[in-house]
């Protein structure tokens, strides 16, 4: 008895340690991936042009894109090694399937953009232009990259594919790392993933070339880096939710209950309306709620009439298919998450779009209203990548891997005094990271950059550090 | 969760992977073991801040290259060895917490030191550079020494001791064998890298570790050999590999006072890798010892992936890592310039430097 009630605390303990961690660290995560291409293209037309303007944006955002990095590259250490502290049997039962990509990532992807960003910064005036040009696009081509093997990892817990279980060991062992790498999951998420990435960059750049542009500093600068955050936006912005709605299809044949509880939907519905808002709470008899007849099952479906599952309908299957127990994860978050990460991407999409109008309209400098609301916008990605994962990852409790393991089952063994001293330890580090990477963030985004000419523009300092 | 533990020997692809897992640590501890070394000193070769940034830059343009293989060395024992993986992660809980924290403060300060002018901003993050870097090199001996000497683990890999089962006198020894010797290599590299007055403090400094550590390692290897658990195996007996090691550790002084700065940095670099074979040579066939009982010794076979994940990840491996290799090696090419303090370069002329 007494080692069940610590099982459960280690549990929940645990389960929060990942929650904090996971979720900042992939604050600074997309931002890198989108950033680090942005730089990539600032520096590009640089190296074309020959135009300083160009070549100050680049110095100005690799700037803020490298003290963003390092954040994620810190925080992304304990993001490896967590798996085998507090999720030791998860990690004996998937470390077949699961930690060949994390191994592959590291080899092809982490050491490609670590090397090559160490000559980016150390390279300028060191290496010919050219090749300090393609280690920056080498550095961007890695974090796509890591990307692709982490989501493919992730997309293996939420539908397991090319595995058999071992009647010895009980362990998952791969059997088709072609089908692992292939995953229907992984591929439909991995585009929505990067496409976010890229919003979460050109809205960052937007946002804080707005804030330039209305103070008047580099106008010539900060012109052009906003015009092509401004292309990106619209075209990333389109792209996330296209490719997020493809992934909400996949979803609804995969995970139904996840697709369900997103919409707290109770029970089967055909040609289901889907849920605005709710005020209440979100049982059966909510107060009030503005519904949209028909959405819902266009949206999980494409058909107009198709039939989605509901929550109590799915948990009679599961309790039948896996035993007794629920199978349904905490509504409220899934509800709130999705309709959050949904809404903030439509009004980056507006951001996107409204920004557009006025550059064709040339009225983007002179709109101090919009150049305000952008600076604030700058939120807005990072939140929604944020209840994005936390819809994604909630939503497929109480499994860890969909249908083959729960999470109560994959925790490490141990007493929860530890987790907790690990989970105080982390969150007091990361509080005192935020506030040291933010405070640092704001002071050197707010400097504007110095106008110099060509030849000054050329010159080194002997020290980089 | 019931694990078989099979009495079999290793199969040709599991041996590989041990022997991996085993390059891709020595690949970390020869790389980061300088950074350490370099971070550990900062404060005994520096006058200035100039100084400092001196030394900081000598590691700046890999240092982050350098730890990814620290990642790739986690997820390939992931994937090659989930058990081990599991068993030692979650067993050495709170060392592999601080050896975490450590490594994210020091790499925030390589990244955000210089990028304000105010002073303590810059002390506290010299700070964490120091401790930083100590710290890890400190703990990593210690944890490598208790794989060695065993671990509290019962039946089914379960832990049964904790923190402090994990720092008896053989661990301490062990992680000052580490930290001395990644010092010592760091002072080797400072040696390599710098100009002028960082250069010369480098090599006295260098003098006087070389004789400590040399005590300090050998008294472990000793230690080690007098209570392997697998005397009979190749390499431990005759005990080659840790003579190779104390020869060039004790020619380390002396390749450093005739300036043969090139050649006392490999005999560092010797010295880590001599040194890490050793301990993964006394594990083997095992990756685990259990201080328990020899029952419950965490076996290759038993902790080892399938064959075909094995094969995937060979595959893999064989493609890109000499890949890897090559980009990587280039940076050092590109960077090899001594770092100086402005306008102070090449002011120095030594006759015999490099190899």
């Amino acid at each position: 008895m007494e080692t069940f009630i610590a099982g459960i605390s280690t549990l929940s303990l645990a389960r929060w340690q990942f929650g904090i961690t996971t979720v900042f660290h992939f604050l600074f995560v997309p931002l890198t991936i989108g950033l680090g291409l942005l730089v990539a293209v600032l520096q590009t037309a640089a190296y074309r042009t020959g135009d300083v303007a160009w070549d100050r944006m680049t110095k100005f955002f690799g700037k803020l894109f490298l003290v963003n990095f390092a954040i994620g590259v810190v925080t992304g250490i304990v993001q490896e090694f967590q798996f085998g502290m507090d999720w030791s049997r998860y990690s004996v039962f998937v470390g077949n399937i699961f930690g060949a990509p994390l191994a592959i990532e590291g080899l092809l992807a982490f050491f490609m953009e670590s090397t090559f960003l160490g000559i980016w910064i150390f390279g300028r005036g060191r290496v010919s232009k050219r090749i300090h040009l393609a280690s920056i696009w080498m550095a961007s081509l890695g974090t796509i990259l890591s990307a692709a093997f982490i989501v493919a990892a992730n997309s293996w817990m939420q539908h397991p594919v090319g595995y058999t279980i071992d009647a010895k060991t009980h362990q998952a062992v791969m059997t088709n790392f072609w089908a692992v790498m292939t995953n229907s999951t992984f591929i439909a998420a991995y585009g929505h993933v990067l496409a976010s990435a890229f919003l979460t960059g050109s809205v960052f750049m937007l946002a804080i070339a707005a804030w330039h542009l209305r103070k008047g500093h580099d106008l010539a600068g900060f012109g052009k880096a906003a015009r092509v955050a401004i292309v990106v936006t619209v075209i990333a912005a389109i792209a996330t939710m296209f490719l997020g709605d493809n992934q909400a299809k996949e979803m609804e044949a995969q995970q139904p209950m996840k697709m369900a509880a997103a919409e707290a939907l109770y029970n089967t519905e055909s040609g289901a309306s889907f849920s605005l808002l709710t005020i209440g709470d979100l049982s059966d008899n909510p107060v009030f709620q503005v519904r949209v007849p028909h959405i819902l099952s266009v949206l999980a479906t494409n058909t107009w009439d198709g039939k989605v599952l509901g929550i109590n309908q799915i948990q009679k299957q599961a309790a039948k298919k896996y035993g007794a127990g629920s199978y349904v994860p905490v509504i409220w978050v899934c509800y709130w998450s999705f309709r959050l990460m949904v809404g903030l991407g439509i009004l980056l999409f507006i951001l996107g779009g409204v920004a557009l109008w006025l550059v064709r309209k040339r009225r983007l400098e002179k709109s101090p209203r919009f150049l305000r609301f952008a600076t604030w916008m700058l939120l807005a990605p990072f939140l929604a990548n944020s209840f994005g994962w936390i819809f994604t990852e909630v939503g497929r409790q109480p499994w860890v891997v969909y249908g083959l393991l729960k999470t109560s089952k994959a925790v490490t063994l141990i007493s929860p005094g530890y987790v907790a001293t690990s989970l105080i330890g982390f969150t007091a580090i990361y509080s005192l990271l935020a506030v040291i990477e933010i405070g640092l963030m704001l002071r050197l985004a707010k400097i504007p950059p110095v106008i110099e000419t060509p030849e000054e523009a050329e010159r080194v300092p002997e020290l980089i550090y | 969760m019931l694990l078989t533990i099979h009495p079999l020997s290793p199969s040709g692809l599991e041996q590989l992977w041990f022997f991996l897992i085993l390059v891709l640590w020595l690949g970390y501890f020869f790389l980061e073991g300088f950074d350490f070394g370099v971070g550990t000193l900062m404060p005994f070769v520096s006058k200035d801040d100039l100084d400092r940034r001196v030394v900081i830059n000598t590691i700046g343009p890999v240092w982050d290259g350098n730890e990814v293989w620290l990642l790739t060395a986690g997820g390939a024992t992931f994937a090659a060895f989930p058990l081990w993986y599991a068993t030692v992660f979650s067993g050495f809980y709170l060392a592999l917490f601080l050896i975490l924290a450590a490594l994210i403060f020091r790499g925030m300060a390589f990244e955000f030191r210089h990028k304000r002018e105010d002073a303590k901003w810059v002390r506290w993050w010299d700070r964490a550079i120091f401790w930083g870097s100590a710290l890890p090199a400190l703990l990593w001996g210690v944890a490598f020494a208790d794989f060695v000497h065993g671990v509290p683990v019962a039946a089914n890999a379960t832990w049964t001791g904790n923190f402090f089962d994990l720092v008896k006198p053989y661990a301490l020894l062990g992680g000052l064998s580490t930290l001395l010797l990644f010092t010592l290599h760091g002072a080797t590299y400072l040696g390599l890298k710098t100009e002028g007055d960082v250069r010369v403090r480098a090599h006295k400094i260098a003098l006087r570790l070389a004789p400590l550590t040399f005590v300090a390692v050998t008294a472990f290897l000793a230690w080690t050999y007098q209570t392997a658990h697998t005397m009979h195996h190749v390499g431990l007996v005759p005990p080659l590999l840790p003579i190779v090691g104390l020869l060039a550790l004790a020619g380390v002084g002396w390749l450093v006072r005739e300036h043969l700065e090139g050649w006392a940095f490999i005999a560092t670099a010797l010295v880590i890798v001599a040194f890490f074979t050793t301990l993964f040579l006394n594990l083997y066939p095992n990756v685990l010892i259990s201080s328990v009982s020899p029952h419950f010794d965490i076996t290759i076979v038993a902790a080892a992936s399938h064959r075909y994940t094995l094969e995937v990840m060979s595959w893999v491996a064989l493609i890109f890592t000499p890949l890897v290799l090559l980009y990587q090696s280039w940076t050092y090419w590109i960077f090899k310039k001594r770092v100086s303090r402005p306008g102070e370069a090449n002011e120095t002329h030594h006759t015999a430097t490099n190899v």
